[in-house]
Parts: C-alpha cells; sequence; structure tokens
C-alpha cells in the first residue's frame, strides 16, 4: 500500500501500519521494536513487542492483557511525544476505556488513524472527537447503509424492561457483551432499582481495570464470590448476569435455572446474524461509528486520503471515492477479506478468552 | 398496523412455540375482526399478489438513503433479505404507523397495483416516512410477497381456537381451503354456535411422523396396517352435492390438472371423502416421481403428456362415508368403507393402496428393502385401532423410510443464504470425479451444525478461486458426505443424473478431495 504522499508517515507492512519516519507500528500484529497502541482489544493490542506507548487510562487494561511488566510509555491525551522527528498524540477514540486515535505530525503532514471508535454516549469511555488530518485511516466494521444505532437510552431502557419481564416470569437474565468494554458499558447502563447485578469472571477482572482507572461503575457481584459465601443453593431469578459471549451454551449457565439470553452487539441490527446467535434477544449495542457516524466523522476531518479498514473496506472506499474523496481499502491480517464484517466482532469474542483465569468456574 | 408490526416483532423475537401462541392469542384478543382476517391471512402463510417489482423498491429507497443503487445491491447481498435492508437503509426518524391493518392493506397496499409508476413511487416513500424501522421492513414484505413468519398452521390454529373457545380441529377445518380475509369470515372462524364448513373443504390432513428409535418398540407389527409410502401427490378427494373436488396437500384445488381423474366425479357416490397419493402409474406399476414432476404446475395437459405420464388415484383412508365424518372411528372400519367405495367405482383411475403382508418386523423390514422397486421411500405403519388425526400427531401415523442413498462429494462452489444464514457462504454446490475432472451434481443447503457453517463459510471466503455474481467457486479442498432420495437420468444436468431431496450428512474431515467418489460410482448407485 505505497503511497507516495505518505510514504514517509505511514505504510502498510507485513507486521501491520509502519511509520518509516518514525521507525514505530501501529497495532502491530507480529511482536516488534516499537508499538503504539489504539487500544486494549487482543486484535490490536499484541503481546511480545519491546516497547509499547498507548493512552494512560488504557494502562490498566494493556497491563491486564499483555503482562504486568510491559515495557509502557502511556501518555495523557493531547500530549506530544516526538519520536524521530515524528509528533505523536493519542486522542480519546470513544471505543471503549482508553482508546485513542493516534495522530502523527510529520514535516507539516498530519495521518490520522481511528482504531475504533464510535460517536455514541458512553459514561465508560472519553468521547471521540475528530480531528483535522491529510490521511485519515478509519476503520468500517459496520460501514453499510443499512447500519443506523439507536440511542444509547432508548437500548438500555429495552434491556432494563426486559430484565423486569424475565423477573417477573421467574427467570435470571443473561446479557453477553465482550468482557472489556461493552460489558463495562452495559453495567454502566443497568437500573440498579431492578434487581442485583451479577458478573461472570472474565467480565469482574475488566470491571476491575475500569474501577482502579476511576470510572465509576454500579456495584456488582462476582459469582464466584458469591458461591463462595453463600453455598450453591442461590436464588439468582431477580438478578442480571453479565458474562462473554463464549459462556452462551455452556454448561457454567446451568446454576441460575430458567434464563433469558440476549446479546448487546451492533451485529444485532440485522435479523439473520440475530437469529444465527440463538438468543432470545439481542440488543443493538455497538462500540464502533454507524454508517451516519463514519461519513460525518470523514467531513469533518476533512483529509486529502482516506484509507479504510477492519470490515466493509473496500465498500467503503468505492462509496467514498465516487462521493469525490480520494479513498482505497486496506488489507489488514484480521479478515480475509474487505466485505466480510461477520467476523470481526467474533474476533473481539475472542479475546475473552485472553483474560479467563475462570471461564468455567466465572 | 402497529399492532399487527409489535405482533411480528414478538413472534420473530422468540424461539419458543408457547411464547409465539401467547402473543398472537394477546393480538387476536383485542383486534377487530377486519384487522384479524388479514392477520390471519398473512400469519397462514398466504400473500398479496406482488403489487409492485422490486426493482422499483430498490430504486426509490437508494434515493430515500441518498445512496447509490450499487451500494444497495452490495449490502443487501451482506444482509440477505431484500425487505430488510430496503427498511434499514433509510434513517429512523420519530414517525409510529398510524391506522389499521385493514386499512392498510385494502385503501393504500392494494390500490398500489392499479398506480402508476410516478403515483406508487410517491405513495411508497410517503409510507415509509410514516414508519419505524421494523414496520418498514414489514410493509415491504407485504407489497413484495414475501411476507413470512416463523409459526406453522398448528400454531396459529392453537392461537385462534383458544380465543374462540374451539377446538383446534374445528377451527383447523375452517382454516382450509381458500377464504377471504373479510371480518365476516374472521367471525365465522371464532363463531362457537356455527356448525357446518363449505361443502368443497377437506379435513386437516393427518401427518406421519418418522420412525426414530427401532420398530420394535411400536409393539406387534400385526397391530399396524402397513403400505408403501409413495413419493407423489397427497390429496383428499371430495364428492359432495354431485360435485368433485381435489385439494392438494398444500389446499390447492387441483381436480383440473388431472383429467383421468374427472371420471370420479359419476364413480363415487356423494358425502365421499377419501385420502390417498396422486401417482404417475403405467403398466401396473408405478413412476419414478421425476416423470409425475412433469405433470406438476402445468395447467393444460397434452395429449401426449397424458398418454406419457398417465395418473392414478392410489386411495388409502376414508374419512367421510354416506355424508358422515367418519375420521373418529378406528382405522379398520375406515378401511373397509373405503375398499367398497374403490370397488364400485369401476370406471375411474382410483385403487386401494396395496397393503403389505408380513409375519413379523423382520419380514417388513425386507420389504422395505426392496420399496425402491415401488418408486416408493419405505413404508407406512398406521395402527388399525388408530383415529384420523389432525396434523402431526405423535403416535397415529409412522413413516418408516429407507436409508438414503449417501455419496462423497467435493465442495465446489458456495452462495450467500437467506435469512438465518444471511451473509454466511451456506448454499454449496458439491461435485464428483469423471476422468479426472470435477463435475458439479448436486446442490445442498441444509446439514451442517452452525459451528460448521460458520468454518465453511471462513474456508469460502479464504478459498475464493472465483466470482461470479453472488456465486463463488473455490478451491475443491473440503469432502462432505451427502445423502439423498432417489436419481434419475437427466439431460438438464450437467452431470447427467438428478438426485432428490440432496442434503449434507456430515463433514468428512477424514477424507481429502481425492477420495472423494466418482459419476461413475453414483450412476451405479442406482441399478
Amino acid at each position: 500500500m505505497a503511497d507516495e504522499n505518505f510514504s514517509e508517515l505511514l505504510t502498510l507492512s507485513s507486521s501491520g501500519l509502519y511509520c518509516p519516519a518514525g521507525d514505530f507500528y501501529i497495532d502491530p500484529w507480529r511482536p516488534v521494536k516499537r508499538a503504539v497502541i489504539t487500544h486494549a482489544h487482543s486484535d490490536h493490542a499484541r503481546a511480545g513487542s519491546e516497547q509499547y506507548l498507548a493512552a494512560a487510562s488504557s494502562e490498566k487494561l494493556l497491563r491486564v492483557r499483555l503482562g504486568h511488566d510491559i515495557n509502557l510509555l502511556a501518555v495523557s491525551y493531547g500530549e506530544i511525544v516526538t519520536l524521530n522527528g515524528v509528533r505523536v498524540s493519542l486522542h480519546p477514540a470513544g471505543h471503549i476505556l482508553g482508546s485513542s486515535q493516534i495522530r502523527l505530525e510529520y514535516r507539516g503532514r498530519i495521518a490520522v488513524v481511528t482504531g475504533d471508535y464510535k460517536l455514541g454516549a458512553d459514561s465508560t469511555t472519553e468521547s471521540f472527537a475528530p480531528i483535522p488530518c491529510n490521511l485519515l485511516v478509519t476503520e468500517s466494521t459496520f460501514g453499510l447503509p443499512v447500519f443506523h444505532w439507536p440511542r444509547s437510552e432508548i437500548v438500555f431502557s429495552e434491556i432494563n424492561d426486559w430484565w423486569r419481564a424475565n423477573q417477573s416470569e421467574g427467570k435470571t437474565s443473561v446479557i453477553y457483551g465482550y468482557s472489556v468494554g461493552k460489558a463495562q458499558r452495559i453495567l454502566a447502563g443497568l437500573d440498579r432499582s431492578v434487581g442485583p447485578i451479577y458478573c461472570h469472571g472474565a467480565v469482574h477482572v475488566g470491571n476491575q481495570a475500569y474501577l482502579e482507572s476511576g470510572i465509576d461503575l454500579p456495584p456488582s457481584e462476582r459469582i464466584s464470590d458469591i458461591e463462595a459465601t453463600r453455598g450453591k443453593q442461590i436464588d439468582w431469578h431477580r438478578g442480571i448476569v453479565i458474562a462473554p459471549p463464549s459462556a452462551h451454551g455452556t454448561p457454567w449457565l446451568r446454576r441460575f435455572g430458567a434464563i433469558s439470553t440476549a446479546m448487546a452487539s451492533g451485529w444485532m441490527a440485522i435479523r439473520g446474524t440475530r437469529r444465527r446467535r440463538a438468543m432470545d434477544r439481542g440488543f443493538v449495542l455497538s462500540d464502533h461509528v454507524d454508517w451516519p457516524e463514519l461519513l460525518s466523522t470523514i467531513h469533518q476531518c476533512k483529509p486529502e486520503a482516506i484509507w479504510v479498514t477492519h470490515g466493509f473496506s473496500s465498500i467503503v472506499a468505492r462509496y467514498l471515492s465516487e462521493c469525490g474523496w480520494n479513498a482505497k481499502p486496506l488489507k489488514t491480517q484480521f479478515v480475509g477479506e474487505s466485505s466480510d464484517g461477520g467476523e470481526l466482532e467474533t474476533a473481539a469474542d475472542e479475546a475473552v478468552k485472553t483474560v479467563k483465569p475462570e471461564s468455567v468456574e466465572g | 398496523m402497529r399492532d399487527f408490526c409489535l405482533l411480528y416483532q414478538a413472534i420473530d423475537q422468540t424461539t419458543k412455540t408457547n411464547e409465539k401462541v401467547e402473543v398472537m392469542q394477546h393480538y387476536f384478543a383485542r383486534a377487530k375482526p377486519a384487522d384479524a382476517a388479514w392477520a390471519v391471512y398473512f400469519l397462514s402463510g398466504q400473500k398479496l399478489k406482488r403489487l409492485i417489482n422490486t426493482a422499483k423498491l430498490r430504486i426509490w429507497a437508494s434515493e430515500e438513503a441518498n445512496i447509490p443503487l450499487w451500494l444497495l445491491e452490495e449490502t443487501y447481498e451482506w444482509v440477505g433479505d431484500l425487505g430488510e435492508t430496503l427498511a434499514a437503509v433509510i434513517a429512523d426518524s420519530d414517525a409510529d404507523v398510524q391506522g389499521s391493518l385493514c386499512d392498510w392493506v385494502e385503501e393504500k397496499l392494494l390500490p398500489l397495483a392499479s398506480m402508476s409508476d410516478h403515483e406508487q413511487q410517491a405513495a411508497v416513500k410517503n409510507y415509509w416516512k410514516q414508519m419505524t424501522s421494523v414496520q418498514r421492513f414489514v410493509l415491504n414484505k407485504l407489497i413484495t410477497g414475501s411476507f413470512r413468519i416463523g409459526v406453522s398452521q398448528r400454531l396459529l390454529t392453537r392461537a385462534i381456537a383458544s380465543v374462540a373457545k374451539l377446538s383446534v380441529e374445528s377451527v383447523a377445518h375452517r382454516l382450509m381451503g381458500n377464504w377471504s380475509p373479510t371480518p365476516q369470515f374472521y367471525s365465522d372462524l371464532i363463531d362457537p354456535t356455527k356448525q357446518s364448513v363449505a361443502n368443497y373443504l377437506p379435513y386437516p390432513f393427518c401427518l406421519a411422523n418418522p420412525i426414530e428409535s427401532s420398530v420394535e418398540q411400536l409393539g406387534q407389527s400385526d397391530d399396524y396396517l402397513v403400505e408403501w409410502k409413495w413419493d407423489g401427490i397427497r390429496a383428499q378427494v371430495i364428492k359432495r352435492d354431485d360435485e368433485l373436488y381435489i385439494w392438494s396437500r398444500g389446499e390447492e384445488r387441483i381436480e383440473d390438472r388431472f383429467p383421468e381423474l374427472v371420471n370420479l366425479r359419476e364413480d363415487l357416490p356423494n358425502g365421499t371423502v377419501l385420502d390417498g397419493e396422486i401417482l404417475a402409474f403405467k403398466d401396473g406399476r408405478p413412476l419414478a416421481f421425476a416423470e409425475l414432476q412433469r405433470r406438476i404446475g402445468r395447467k393444460t395437459i397434452g395429449k401426449k403428456l397424458m398418454a406419457d405420464v398417465p395418473v392414478e388415484f392410489v386411495a388409502f383412508d376414508c374419512l367421510e362415508y354416506d355424508g358422515e365424518d367418519i375420521r373418529q372411528h378406528p382405522l379398520s372400519q375406515r378401511r373397509e368403507r373405503l375398499q367398497t367405495i374403490v370397488e364400485q367405482a369401476s370406471q375411474a383411475a382410483i385403487q386401494v393402496s396395496p397393503t403389505i403382508v408380513a409375519s413379523n418386523w423382520d419380514g417388513l423390514e425386507a420389504m422395505r428393502q426392496q420399496c425402491r422397486q415401488y418408486e416408493a421411500e419405505g413404508l407406512m405403519l398406521k395402527p388399525y385401532s388408530s383415529t384420523y388425526a389432525v396434523g402431526r400427531t405423535r403416535g397415529a401415523w409412522w413413516k418408516w423410510k429407507i436409508d438414503p442413498y449417501t455419496i462423497d462429494a467435493v465442495l465446489t462452489a458456495a452462495q450467500r443464504g437467506h435469512g438465518r444464514r444471511a451473509s454466511m457462504y451456506t448454499d454449496y454446490t458439491f461435485s464428483l470425479w469423471d476422468n479426472g475432472r470435477l463435475v458439479t451434481f448436486a446442490k445442498a443447503y441444509s446439514g451442517l451444525t452452525d459451528s460448521e457453517m460458520r468454518q465453511v463459510d471462513q474456508f469460502v471466503r479464504q478459498n475464493t478461486l472465483d466470482r461470479f455474481g453472488p456465486v463463488r467457486t473455490v478451491e475443491p479442498l473440503l469432502v462432505m458426505e451427502l445423502a439423498f432420495e432417489n436419481l434419475q437420468a437427466s439431460k438438464r444436468h450437467k452431470s447427467g443424473v438428478a438426485v432428490r431431496f440432496p442434503r449434507i450428512l456430515r463433514w468428512r474431515h477424514d477424507k481429502k478431495p481425492e477420495q472423494a467418489n466418482t459419476l461413475d460410482e453414483l450412476r451405479r448407485l442406482a441399478t
């Protein structure tokens, strides 16, 4: 992916996005000397690099993921670090706690790598703000015009209503979301007056990192802790359980008796993917931009060039080109091809497994 | 309309049959007869004639969404459902639909058919603006005649029966055949005081359950009436008030398609209803289903076709005798009645389905193994003491099918699925070896688990050789064992062979593509 205008600033190498002038990588998929990390999900933050640079608010999560002894330079949002003459700064991406857009400036040219990002309200993460730039590298996980997110208040009131209805039918509510990011966003949106909130062990680990980072979350109880103190005979049905998607369909769920299951994800906007999950409910709650948000971001950044990655890159790049933007798709390692959005959030599902000290015991 | 959309959503959101019945009861208990009639119409799978062609809808939706048409098409390809795609590309406002289902259908949708393009466009775009995304989805489905919902006729019948405080059987009977979704129809449907049904209506068909374990668990073999399981067109023949009606299981009137059977009008006494199978029958032998298929779907039957593929009605049950509903009489008695009627019908192309006799289950098993010689799919087992049940009632009729043919084939192409499988490559094309080349011979859509489907989907994406529209050819690497019911020489198929009901039995991880079977081996299966 050589682009003459930006060849010093950013190229795509076999290890991922690379800044030749600064000699560092962004979210490399192989161990490298210096890695700038957009956020702590495992398809972006990979172990084994000699040095990491990431947002200070992502430090707890990154150390949980990558090990406590990683060599990490944690910087505040907006703080400029100069690497071999390239001015690097991190800015909120709104995706999860500590998620960043990476801004690179070299010889008056500015590139911004969004990482994963969203514009919708989320009290557990800093809000995204667009950054004017010459080159924008944007994700396109939900880059099709069928994706229009409902407002999160509406989604949370649906979730709380569902919880109440389950309670009245004597069923325990089980809602699935990735253990880092989505789970905490769900937790923060639950109505505590409805009943107790329980968390799977993997989610609990994520919660701790959020709390230690100073994010306010409603109190919740770790399932294994409750069982350790109160034994196995517990009536769960008034409560709601937050668990990673990998817990679905496992024997771990048996303890809850009658359950109603739900998935919280942007993919739930599509009937086919919703039904394929075989859950009782699907709530449309995404930590990525939807179609209008993607377009509005581009309009606000006004880049000369756009590289589209992670998701429907070919389709989005073609559309943007027709609208007069200089856009092209960027192939990444994570997807076999650009038109396959279906597996991306699954990749993040898998991330759960790297933090599961107890996915079975919960 | 809003309530109907909520009903749709509630049904769509649950996989539990009891919940589906509950939400339908809730709807019917409150709906006005005019709306309820249309709801019954749509829930029982009936459709409006397509009012607008979808090419126009695609253009209008892309205009409303402010996107180019190709983007809409790409999006549709990924979503896998046109009505949903058209509904979802338009951004939601705070609009919420007003007006009743009946008004929408009769005053807004049906008139679309007689409008000019321009008027249609203005009307449809205006309707879209008045709705939420889910409501637009339902509307699009109604307009395009592709409304489908996850409730069986049985569940719908149960819900109506409980609201009307009627038996499931009587509601099922009243729902048979053709009716118009009028308020009067619905009021009659739920009226407990109403006794009779129209004389042309068939009874609900009794359906068989497959034998899941061993036949020995059914008890003594001589308690059962045993017949071939015919592979034809299941039909009910009705003679009432000097008229003859023949209904297919799909509840279509089909007497016009089979001129051979019109003699039954003279030969059957009034007040007769027979159940059986229409088979292509020549020189005393049934012909393969593929032959009968040549007659299906043809409204006019030429002399040549009639001579090549004559049909007979092979009757196996009598539901009404001398004007009396005898479905509650034991099968042994009903068979005697049937015998009497058929013996009197000397002119017509009708016979009683032969009874198969063996001294025990082993003897029947031996007969079952020979069923293909009679173009049958196995045996039917019916207790002599059983009544004629409504629908697929357990313990009434059993089908004991022959094991299917199986063959190992190579996956060579794939296409995206629809509905639950939308956006994944789940529709597969399989090939067999022929002189060192792979030749396409069958398509199969079902049989893999969800997790296997995801793996194959990934495989297809990573091993695509070429793309032809929605179809991708892939590296010939995966071997699957396919099952099918029958095979027949065919000029329309590249392989020269047509297989019936192909489906995937299992993924042969243990086999390499070169170990898959050949076309020759396929042809030899039939001999």
